[in-house]
Order: structure tokens, then sequence, then C-alpha cells
């Protein structure tokens, strides 16, 4: 078994920043460019996950001894869909507009990569408390890769944030289009690779 | 040992055959066939001389859209044909004729004696109707480029032309023999039982059985063909497709025939689409692309700039 040896706080920022699951990772993608047109869906879908993620890390996380092996994906998928008709059934009754606006995707959540990713290479392998650290994070990573995406588009497509009128002008409509999604998400994965090239020549030079 | 077995497996895909036909059809004995002709009118088709009396009473007839049974539409006239065979019902208003309409027949009388009621389906002319389903699945609402659906699995196996050839077969043949169960299930188990709230645990339940179901026959039977294939199977799993197309089956109350083409055109779509991805893809290797954007970003701009033109088919009706 390969315990994890980092502290809770940086397995935290892993999911958020160096190993965003979106950016980084490029996991779960259907998600983000399907329906990141707006804030709002971004914040809703970014806590579906985050409460499945965590969920199903923690139960896993919990059972670990008792899975044989050789039935272990299929037991992942299963607690993954167990959940997730949790979170469908409470998003459908108490906010079914929103619920209406994500379409099939909440229950699609079954299939992201992402969660099935972190349950085979980190719950499966770490005690409860470490794997709840990490699933938070993945989840937080998400939800941040979700909000930074429909800001984009909401702000420079519709000229408004969560709803309200910001800007007062529609500056590129192109970005409510769906297709944009494909866009944004390549621009700001060459964003982040920028970035990630800026910061290894500054550690070359010193 | 061997032949028997063979004979359980064949009778089981012959009763399976069956009910799914059974589940298709429930016309009634003494009717022919149902049709749309023109505008506003329907023409239904015995299979023997009914009484004219009977035949020309308007309260005989009951007619209604499949979604709002509480709208029974009016019948301004009633033909019978000389011979007593073929009536033909008059709307007062056109039939909205995409949609599928409900005809209640009661108490037919034929020669002095009842023939009881008939409930009837008109739609129509079927063979067109799946070839639009099959089509509109595969390119005008193609899964990937107009939905967003099965993405990573699209980006990760869309660098080579083989590896997506052999990628789109592999869950074309998944997703069909996955979907075909899953309709079974949902419409002869999960629905009459109201346990529609479980059915994203019997799907993805359904999907892993399928795809180890097909990882040990293959195996077994055709060891090259494995090796050719066998990689991909595991990420069939993964792609968020093999979900939708059940759950849209669901949603939208599909029969059988209609249920087959959906899911081949939602798996021949996503051939199409990663064929298409990864012959620009191979271009894509040797081009001059800035060193930020090497690799998956420039993928996205390409799905993009696919995503754009596939836009061009919204808005087109066949048939």
């Amino acid at each position: 078994m390969a315990l994890s040896k980092k502290t809770n706080s940086q397995l935290l920022f892993n999911g958020i920043l160096t190993e965003n699951p979106i950016f980084r990772l490029a996991l779960s993608m259907c998600p983000a460019v399907g329906i990141s047109t707006s804030v709002m869906n971004g914040i809703l879908l970014g806590i579906a996950v985050l409460f499945v993620q965590v969920f199903s890390s923690c139960t896993i996380s919990a059972i670990k001894n008792f899975i044989h092996p050789r039935i272990r994906i299929p037991t992942y998928t299963l607690t993954i869909a167990t959940w997730v008709t949790v979170i469908d059934l409470v998003l459908a009754a108490y906010v079914p507009e929103a619920y209406k606006a994500m379409g099939i995707f909440v229950k699609l959540i079954v299939a992201f990569a992402i969660i099935t990713m972190r349950l085979e290479m980190f719950a499966a392998k770490n005690p409860v408390v470490s794997s709840f650290w990490d699933a938070v994070g993945m989840g937080l990573g998400f939800l941040f890769g979700m909000v930074t995406l429909g800001f984009i588009r909401e702000l420079l497509g519709s000229g408004t944030l969560l709803g309200y009128d910001v800007l007062g002008t529609r500056p590129l409509l192109f970005f409510v289009l769906p297709a944009a999604g494909f866009f944004t998400v390549g621009f700001m994965m060459a964003v982040f690779n920028s970035m990630e090239l800026f910061f290894k020549r500054m550690k070359q030079k010193r | 040992m061997k032949p028997i077995r063979s004979y359980i497996v064949a009778a089981l895909c012959l009763l399976v055959l069956l009910l799914l036909v059974c589940g298709c059809g429930s016309e009634h004995r003494f009717i022919k066939g149902t049709s749309f002709k023109g505008e506003n009118q329907i023409v239904i088709t015995f299979a023997g001389p009914v009484d004219a009396g009977w035949a020309k009473s308007t309260g005989n007839y009951k007619v209604y859209e499949k979604p709002d049974p509480d709208i029974n539409l009016s019948i301004s006239s009633i033909d019978l044909s000389p011979d007593g065979t073929t009536v033909t019902l008059t709307f007062g208003l056109p039939l909205n004729q995409a949609q599928t309409h409900i005809v209640t027949v009661k108490e037919i009388m034929a020669e002095g004696k009842t023939q009881g009621t008939a409930v009837m389906t008109v739609k129509k002319v079927y063979f067109g109707y799946l070839l639009s389903i099959l089509l509109g699945a595969m390119i005008i609402k193609n899964f990937v480029f107009t939905k967003y659906l099965g993405l990573c699995v699209f980006f990760g196996t869309s660098q080579k032309k083989s590896t997506a050839v052999g990628m789109g077969i592999t869950f074309t043949l998944v997703m069909v023999a996955s979907a075909m169960m899953s309709w079974f299930m949902y419409q002869f188990i999960l629905k009459p039982m109201r346990l529609d709230f479980l059915q994203i645990v019997i799907f993805i339940g359904l999907v892993s059985l399928s795809v180890q179901a097909v990882d040990t026959v293959l195996r077994k039977v055709n060891p090259a063909l494995f090796k050719a294939f066998g990689v991909y199977l595991v990420l069939v799993i993964a792609n968020c497709i093999i979900l939708a197309v059940p759950l849209l089956l669901a949603n939208n109350e599909y029969n059988a025939a209609e249920s087959f083409m959906l899911a081949l055109g939602a798996g021949v779509g996503f051939l199409i689409a990663l064929f298409l991805m990864s012959a620009v893809r191979e271009r894509l290797e040797v081009a001059d692309v800035p060193q930020t954007y090497k690799g998956l970003p420039i993928a996205f701009i390409t799905a993009g700039l696919f995503a754009l033109a596939f836009m061009g088919f919204s808005g087109m009706s066949i048939f």
C-alpha cells in the first residue's frame, strides 16, 4: 500500500492547482464544455460533483479492505451511482429550475472520469481522513474550473455575472454559442501551460 | 455439452426477440392497418367489410395525440369505401403528423356481429421516421459536437486513425447491446414496478455488465480481435454517451426499433467524430504549433471549429 505522505492542506491545494481536474488533468471535460455558459450552472454542478466525490471517496476508503480486487471497478461505479441518485433527487426537489438548465449532466456525473480515477488512485489506498481531504481538494478544483469558465463565458458573452448586468453591453456574443465552450477551455489550458513555462524559466534563472 | 449450450443461447435470443416484437405491436386482430393521408385524414383498413351504419357514426371514433389524452380531435366527416373495408376519417384541422396519434374504435360491427373495441396508434411512414432518428443521432445532433458528451475518451483516443476506428467500432457494439438491455429493463421492469429513480444505478450496472461480457466472450472466441480491441473496452465505461443514450430512451419513451436506431446512430456518430478528429490531429503532429498550445489546447480549438461546422446541420429535418 502506497500511503500518501502529504499533509491534509497539501492534499487540498494539490486538487485545486497542481492537479486541477479540468485544466491540468483534462478529465471530465463534458460539463466544462457543455454547460459552462453561466457562473450559476458552474457553481451548482461543482457542488454536486464535490458532494459525490467526497461521499464516494469516504465510502470506498472505509470499505476498501472488503472489496475483491477483480470487481473493484464495478464496485466503484455502483457506489458513485448511488450517491449520484441521491444528489439527483435532492436537486430535482429543491432547485427545479436550475436542475432543468443542467439537464442530463447531473445524472452523467456517474460517468465522469475524475471521480473513478480518484477512487482508484487515492481512496482505495489511503485512510478515510486523507481521502476526505483529497476528495475535497479535487471537488473544489472542479468547482474552481467550472466557475472560471462560467465567469469568462458569461461576462464576455452576455455581459452579466450571476444574472446581474455588469458591463451593460455584450462584448463578444460568440461566447454564448455552445461551440465556444471548446475554445474557452482550449484558451484556458494554454494559459495554464504558459504559466507553467514561466515558472520553470524563473526557477532555471535562479 | 456444447450443442446443448448453443441451443439454450439460441432459445434465449428467440425469446428476447419475441418479447421485443410483442412489445412493439398491439394492434387489434380485425384491423389491418392505419395511416395518415393528406393534410387532415386518417385511413383505417379493416380485415373484412364493416357495417355502414356503424362506420358512419362519429361517436364510435376517438382520436387524440399521444402526449395529450384529454384533447379529443373533432372529426368533420367519415367516408366508407364501396367494399366496406376502408374508413377515411376527415378532421376539421390539419393533423400534427410528427406526433403519434391514438385512435380508439368502439365496438366494431361487421356483418351484424361485434368485433370488440380496438385501440391503435397512427404514425408517419415508419422507415422514414426510423431513418430520421438514425441520421439525427449520427449527424444533426451528433453527440460529440452538438451535445458535448464523451469528450474525455474523444480527446484520449483521437491521436491516430487506427486507434480512432478501433475505439469507434468497439464503442458502437457495446452501445447497441447495452442500450437494448437498458431499454428492456426500463420498459418491462423499472416502469411497471415504479422504480424509475433507480435508473442511473441499473443502467450503469448493465453497461459494466455488458462490457465484462464482451470482454470475456471475445477473449475466448477470437483472441486476435481481443488483442486489437480489448484495450478500448475499459474506456467504454468512462464515456458519458453510453449512459446518456439509455437515459434519453427512458425519457422519450422510444420503442424497440427506435431505441436500436438511436443507439446505432450515437455509436456511428461517435465513430465519425473520432475519425474526423484523428485525421486532423495526425496533421497537427507535424504542424508548427506555438509551444503553449501543443497537445490538448490546439485539439480543443480544432474541436471547436468542428462544432461550429456541425452547427450548420442544426435546424435540418429529414422526412
